[in-house]
């Protein structure tokens, strides 16, 4: 449990947001040229890391929109936010 | 030699005040090389080598724990043992594991406490009563026993159940498994460690995996915190760290590590003889010999290693508690906890070869892989030995992700899982 500050509406408690899994995979831009190994990558294989993560989540129950966010999953620290479409932070 | 444990034992022990009862199992140093290391001192991970050892003659092995044994997912889960489960491959899985619990204190020599007390899951709409009567029939036909019951048949079961149609979760109907019930979990890892113990098997505690060692696509061991232990053949079982493990070696998994939780409550008289798990609402209830509820609740939804998860998971829990169970509304709960589980997109496990010669994975049991401790064991033992699948996990490989063939059992199965 933690805050969260969504970068719409402030500073709001981590139980309106829905996390949205590891950030900036790109949808492959040929999907019908892929292999079913990079099927495979693209749709289930994860990072999950122990440490600083690169992650999407969505304020689902305050303005709706999505945006990113590092945190440190050992601890739980957020460490930037950011918008969609905007660079993420050098780690 | 290991002293059998007996009647005769604890009269013998009792005389000398149980000062000199002979250790469970030694605390080596860790050799140069073995013939196999298994990464993860958990109930899996010793179950696995206890058969290595035993079904496999593979005595010059070793486990490696970080922490100390059974002290992460082992000594954190609500121990309900089921087989229920909705596919064949795993009903197989899960079955196999079912019938060793049946004989596992008398093998080992340990008392693991398996009760038989049944687990009922309850229904709370009519699509959880059509998913029910399914499985019923399903589990049925793989020769699992299983009975669909009425409203007022889970009442007679379980009295304590609110059934009331005008709750905010009315019961509706409920499945039960009377072969199912729960273990002393601690119990489990001691047991499996004793017998590996027993067998010549090195149980290292305190020695925490930093690396594995690879030369072009074969193993050739792995970086400790206690130095550099020579093997060909390394076993991952590390359940919420599988992805830690894999990323040393250079591969990805299809994990995701998520908090989830449990408590318990201060000690009552018996109140409650049987399992009761509602998967809709994702609330479970067992009572502990000692006389606590023991209480599952449901994941966070964000990948976290924190072992705490948050407080309103635990209070959408225990509402769904108390309307279920209005007679625990003066209960005061002693401890919560987290515990971190590895999640697979088909919440179904991988038990694997990899794409690295001589490196294993057991991983992705998610919230239920403390039901399937046994057969987990016996199943990876003899993947890792023969470097060949058995028939029962074959379908659990790391390659349905590729093929597409998944076991999904992601509310196919009783969802609290």
């Amino acid at each position: 449990m933690f805050l969260i500050k969504c970068p719409y509406c402030g500073e709001r408690d981590q139980q309106e947001f829905k996390a949205g899994g590891e950030a900036h995979i790109e949808r492959p831009k040929q999907p019908t040229e892929l292999s079913d190994d990079e099927w495979a990558e693209y749709l289930f294989m994860r990072k999950n890391i122990k440490g600083v993560q690169f992650e999407r989540w969505n304020h689902a129950h305050g303005c709706r929109k999505w945006f990113n966010m590092v945190r440190d999953t050992s601890n739980d620290e957020i460490k930037a936010i950011y918008k969609m479409g905007e660079k993420p932070p050098a780690q | 030699m290991r002293n059998k444990y007996s009647v005769f034992s604890l009269i013998k022990n009792a005389l000398s005040y149980h000062e000199n009862w002979q250790r469970a199992w030694k605390d080596p140093a860790p050799k140069k090389e073995y013939d196999a290391v298994i990464v993860g001192g958990g109930g899996h991970g010793l179950a696995t080598a206890y058969y290595l050892a035993k079904k496999h003659n593979m005595n010059n092995i070793a486990v490696v724990e970080k922490g100390w044994i059974g002290g992460g997912n082992t000594g954190r889960n609500t121990t309900i043992i089921r087989s229920n489960y909705l596919w064949d491959a795993s009903a197989g899985l899960y079955d196999h594991a079912l019938k060793i619990w049946e004989g596992l204190s008398q093998e080992l020599n340990y008392n693991v406490m398996f009760s038989q007390r049944g687990v009922m899951n309850i229904a709370h709409n009519l699509q959880d009563v059509r998913d029910l009567k399914r499985r019923t029939h399903a589990n049925r036909l793989n020769g699992i026993d299983a009975v669909y019951l009425s409203t007022e048949e889970v009442k007679k079961f379980c009295p304590i159940i609110n059934t009331s149609p005008d709750i905010r979760y009315p019961v509706l109907g409920g499945t039960l498994q009377r072969r199912a019930g729960t273990a002393r979990h601690d119990a489990v890892a001691w047991g499996y460690a004793r017998g590996a113990d027993a067998m010549g098997v090195d149980i290292i505690q305190n020695c925490e995996v930093k690396g594995i060692k690879r030369n072009g696509d074969s193993v050739e061991g792995i970086e400790t915190t206690k130095g550099f232990i020579k093997t060909k053949k390394v076993g991952v079982v590390a359940a919420g760290h599988s992805s830690v493990i894999a990323n040393m070696a250079g591969l990805r998994l299809p994990l995701e590590s998520k908090p989830l939780q449990a408590l318990v409550s201060e000690p009552v008289k018996p109140i409650i003889d049987t399992v009761v798990m509602s998967n809709a609402v994702h609330a479970y209830v067992s009572q502990s010999d000692k006389g606590e509820l023991v209480i599952g609740a449901g994941t966070d939804d964000y990948v976290s290693y924190t072992q705490k998860g948050s407080h309103q998971i635990v209070e959408g829990t225990l509402n769904a508690i108390l309307e279920l169970y209005p007679i625990f509304s003066r209960m005061r709960m002693l401890r919560q906890w987290g515990g971190i589980v590895d999640i697979c997109p088909d919440a179904s496990p991988i038990l694997s070869k990899t794409s690295i010669k001589g490196l294993y994975f057991n991983c992705g049991w998610g919230t239920g892989g403390f039901k399937a401790t046994p057969g987990s064991g016996d199943l990876f033992a003899h993947t890792i030995a023969n470097d060949e699948p058995h028939k029962l996990n074959a379908a659990f490989n790391l390659n349905r992700f590729v093929s597409g063939d998944l076991v999904d059992e992601h509310g196919a199965a009783a969802v609290a899982h």
